[in-house]
């Protein structure tokens, strides 16, 4: 069983990399079956674990679970397009849910934390770093004032406003490059987990 | 030597396609991919590997492990799936190591469905191999997936039973021992998120760091580091970004540890193609701006 497990996940690796020459049936096939077994996958997944584990098992112990199966339930409507409209109220349920939760978390963290963190000592008792701690926070302190500038387009960008403008795109690029850097960092490791997959499990190559 | 009669070799071909390219004629895609594939599958078979120095981000994970007592209860949160897994499984796996090594206990949980069946490879690579005398329930414990994103982290910030009334297996949550002492996230040591998607590290600070005032350190796939590293260090202790952070860690490890010298080092088995790998994209990306260049002067000169 598992050497025919190792052949079946060659086959379909390579089924998926073949689309690189060009697109072809074996592909197709290869993408057909993952996306089916990962629609499959979920829907068992979420139905153990959502609708038998937090409703089916607990309904007589919490009734405000009967009004989220009621929303789940409008949900489904969606199949029938006549009445379809009705999956919108769930749907805006979540929405104005998600984004409540969201809305407070994400403003202490990701603006109050994170516009403290920005305020750094340059001089004076409240900094003790090296020359390289003082650079590192100017280039912090010089990169986020001047990438903001960027984005204020209510004033032309000319004379020291344009020049502190201009260095915030550079900031912004900078920043893009290393993104970019790390993307590939990532792609390739998928791709040497794969080969690594093919040359060691597959075909015996590695030890 | 290995390393340079591969480099040599993509060089000579490199300069081929540089001047065939001069000469008009334009490059397949395909034959990128060949490269790539060459660039990654040769190291792989000669087995190129680096030596790795651990940058302060990594080095902060490290030393954040070692200063906990022994018995501190930290929190590792599989939110990853089988695609991600060649970059975070190293990190899961060298982390769990540190952690069982320095004698604290261990709460698995994930926030992917598939999460689970990555703590497996984790229980077969690393637990029963190396530490067969760590009880399932008193020094460590699989609570595993529960569906709902950040509603859950919102829940057990609090309350951890709520949204987890047994472990994988079953097991009431009152029963199982590693729990005596812990309520909720806010009594948990340290809190290591591995992933590298949604949800994932960024709710994990949102939803429990910052509001449960817990430590987390994290390991993610590179394609979302840059995005994190402006949480370090305030909102996070530390990062291992990539397998590049991967291998840092594996490498000091081992250094500190010497009894793990022969450990499997997969984070470090992987830099070799992918330090190749990145040579010969650099080297297309220069021999693109220089073509593009040379060839728009060569239209300035003719007009």
């Amino acid at each position: 069983m598992d050497h025919f497990g190792i052949w079946l996940a060659a086959f379909l690796t390579l089924g998926i990399y073949s689309f690189l020459y060009r697109d072809n049936a074996w592909y197709k096939l290869s993408e057909s079956i993952f996306i089916g077994i990962s629609a499959g996958y979920w829907v068992v997944i979420l139905f153990w674990d959502n609708f038998y584990a937090k409703f089916w098992l607990q309904r007589q112990d919490d009734p405000m679970l009967w009004v989220g199966a009621a929303l789940g339930f409008l949900m489904l409507l969606r199949l029938i397009p006549k009445i379809g409209w009705i999956a919108r109220w769930p749907l805006a349920f979540i929405d104005g849910a998600t984004a409540g939760l969201w809305g407070m978390n994400f403003l202490a963290s990701n603006i109050m934390v994170q516009t403290k963190a920005t305020i750094m000592p340059l001089m004076g008792p409240a900094f003790s770093g090296s020359i390289g701690d003082l650079l590192s926070n100017l280039v912090l302190v010089g990169g986020t004032f001047c990438g903001l500038i960027y984005f204020f387009f209510s004033k032309e960008h000319k004379g020291a406003f344009g020049n502190a403008a201009r260095v915030g795109i550079w900031t912004i690029m900078i920043t893009f490059g290393a993104m970019f850097g790390y993307t590939v960092m990532s792609r390739m490791s998928l791709l040497i987990g794969r080969i690594d997959f093919l040359f060691r499990d597959w075909l015996g190559l590695l030890k | 030597m290995a390393v340079a009669i591969i480099l040599g070799v993509l060089g000579i071909g490199l300069l081929w396609l540089f001047i065939g390219a001069l000469k008009g004629r334009e490059v397949d895609r395909r034959v990128i991919f060949v490269f790539i594939l060459v660039a990654v599958a040769a190291p792989l078979l000669v087995n190129i590997t680096f030596k790795f120095e651990p940058t302060p981000i990594v080095q902060a994970v490290f030393d954040e492990f070692e200063s906990l007592p022994e018995g501190s209860t930290v929190l590792f949160s599989y939110d990853f799936d089988p695609a991600m897994a060649p970059e975070v499984q190293p990190m899961a796996n060298v982390l769990t190591r540190h952690a069982l090594e320095r004698g604290h206990k261990i709460i698995f949980m994930c926030l992917f469905a598939t999460g689970e069946g990555q703590f497996n490879v984790t229980d077969r690579e690393v637990i029963q191999p190396e530490f067969p005398d760590r009880v399932n329930g008193v020094d460590w414990v699989n609570i595993g997936y529960k569906a709902g994103n950040e509603g859950v982290l919102n829940v057990i910030v609090t309350d951890f039973k709520k949204m987890f009334p047994t472990d994988v297996n079953g097991v009431p949550y009152d029963s199982i021992k590693i729990f005596d002492k812990i309520k909720s996230c806010k009594d948990l040591d340290l809190i290591v998120s591995i992933g590298g998607g949604r949800p994932g590290i960024k709710e994990w600070v949102l939803f429990v760091g910052d509001p449960g005032n817990v430590p987390i350190a994290t390991g993610v796939a590179a394609v979302v580091a840059p995005q994190l590293y402006p949480y370090y260090p305030k909102q996070l202790i530390g990062l291992l970004g990539g397998v590049k952070g991967a291998a840092e860690y594996e490498s000091h490890f081992k250094k500190v540890y010497p009894k793990y010298a022969d450990m499997a080092t997969p984070a470090i088995f992987m830099m070799g193609p992918q330090t190749i790998a990145h040579i010969v994209i650099m080297a297309f990306i220069v021999i693109g701006n220089l073509i593009f260049f040379l060839g728009r002067r060569k239209e300035g000169e003719e007009a």
